[in-house]
């Protein structure tokens, strides 16, 4: 849909009309993304990060919770890795479709498989983070006089932010490109375009909106590692463990 | 109210499952082909390359970035591309999922190999091993458990991908998943529960296989229902 008519026209959509190139379906065909941009790929991708960002939320206020229970009182640690790698291992077709009775066509079917993904990375890499630390480290804060909540909040997590960041990074890297998988249940994120220029073979689309997700994945994971080394300033020339 | 909903639906599933034999085995099967087909070709891609690299000590860039780079690739836009590129059928599917497969292989591989403790490859050469024998009898042993535990992830990587599959006229039980209009809701959770049960199970056999190639003295490290999930090279 372009050409000198249809340009500045949103409010009465041109049909009839696509420029050579999207009518032979060519490779790749800049005026497309460049008329489709605020009405298609702009959108999934807004919906592709915060599908994204609440399921690794939840993902890691549930993990972190499990974890700290675990690493605390030295339970629920089996039962909690078996649950989570057997829902890591369940495909995401599946599981949505699993789910689908339950709580319906609806963002939340997602948003559940979307954190259920993320414990098993989340919760391993938070509890090797805190088992980590150094018995030395450990006891010269006894040997301060800090108590054991105390402990934990100053010295035990702050060591363990570089092993949370490494879950954090794989977990976020995943959802993204988990997450394109929800266009077979809902009509968002950047699955979607994906999923109806399937239909219709239409490459523009199913490239652009591909690299799209890639690059997401790539610019958050970036994103994470300015972020821990702003965590960890201690860090800055150690390799990381 | 809901719960009894749901039940409906999953008791109907199953009925679709015992009914429907001969279709989901039929499917099952193409899963099956198409799932032992990809992870054929990516394992003579990745394997001699990943070993190979791991043994020289070398390109550990490349090595962890493939594995970064493969975990950001989405699946959905994989699969169709393979199906822009070479249009519908087995191989668009089968060329997506070996790109899908690759990394985990090539990464564990290159890992495993280039983690043999270098006293053991010395030793080995002392005693006036050639480069081969020295791959072959020593390196390759030590790092067969991790090796196999890329095998692991990719596999199951692969039959999950197979699913999406279906889209792009892959075949497989995807084919039943997305196809609720011929199928019916019940005949997509049945074939859903079908996926869900292949994976389990193959994860469950490779996890097996990989507690059986791991030395007894390893062993408490590697559980047979834990997927290897590559916890971020930075980490190792």
């Amino acid at each position: 849909m372009s050409g000198p008519l249809a340009q500045g026209e949103p409010v009465i959509p041109d049909f009839g009309e696509g420029s050579d190139c999207v009518v032979e379906n060519r490779l790749f065909c800049p005026d497309w993304v460049r008329d489709n941009w605020a009405g298609v790929l702009q959108p999934a991708l807004l919906e592709h990060v915060k599908l994204t960002l609440i399921a690794v939320a939840v993902g890691f206020v549930l993990s972190f919770a499990a974890a700290l229970v675990t690493h605390r009182f030295r339970l629920a640690e089996k039962p909690f890795v078996a649950f989570s790698a057997i829902v890591y291992t369940i495909p995401s077709l599946a599981l949505f479709q699993l789910l689908v009775p339950v709580t319906g066509l609806t963002v939340t079917t997602v948003e559940v498989a979307l954190v259920g993904y993320t414990l098993l990375i989340l919760y391993r890499n938070t509890l090797e983070g805190l088992r980590g630390v150094p018995v030395d480290v450990l006891e010269a804060a006894r040997g301060m006089g800090l108590t054991r909540r105390q402990t934990l909040w100053r010295v035990e997590l702050p060591l363990a932010v570089p092993a949370i960041m490494a879950g954090l990074r794989v977990a976020v890297v995943s959802t993204i490109a988990l997450a394109t998988v929800a266009a077979f249940v809902i009509p968002q994120g950047l699955g979607y375009p994906i999923y109806l220029a399937l239909r219709e073979a239409f490459k523009t689309e199913i490239i652009v909106a591909g690299a799209l997700a890639i690059g997401l994945a790539l610019v958050a994971d970036g994103l994470l590692v300015v972020a821990e080394r702003a965590l960890t300033p201690w860090a800055q020339t150690r390799r990381v463990r | 109210m809901i719960l009894g909903l749901d039940l409906g639906v999953f008791a109907d599933a199953l009925e679709f499952v015992a009914d429907e034999r001969r279709l989901i085995l039929e499917k099952t099967w193409e899963h099956l082909e198409l799932s032992v087909g990809a992870m054929g070709l990516a394992l003579l891609l990745a394997l001699p390359l990943g070993v190979w690299l791991g043994h020289l000590h070398r390109g550990s860039f490349v090595a962890v970035n493939v594995a970064n780079l493969g975990r950001a690739l989405p699946s959905l836009a994989l699969i169709a591309v393979g199906f822009v590129l070479l249009g519908v059928g087995f191989w668009s599917v089968a060329l997506a999922l070996v790109v899908l497969a690759v990394p985990p292989i090539l990464t564990n591989a290159y890992v495993a190999v280039d983690g043999v403790e270098a006293d053991a490859v010395e030793a080995a050469r002392g005693m006036g091993m050639t480069r081969w024998q020295i791959v072959r009898r020593v390196e390759l042993p030590l790092a067969l458990p991790l090796i196999f535990a890329g095998i692991r992830t990719a596999t199951v990587f692969v039959v999950a991908t197979a699913t999406i599959a279906a889209v792009a006229g892959g075949g497989g039980l995807g084919d039943i998943i997305v196809n609720q209009a011929a199928y019916g809701l019940e005949g997509v959770v049945g074939a859903a529960i079908c996926v869900s049960v292949l994976a389990l199970a193959a994860d469950f056999l490779l996890g097996l296989v990989q507690r059986a190639l791991t030395p007894a003295g390893l062993r408490a490290q590697a559980h047979a229902f834990e997927p290897d999930v590559l916890t971020g090279t930075s980490h190792r």
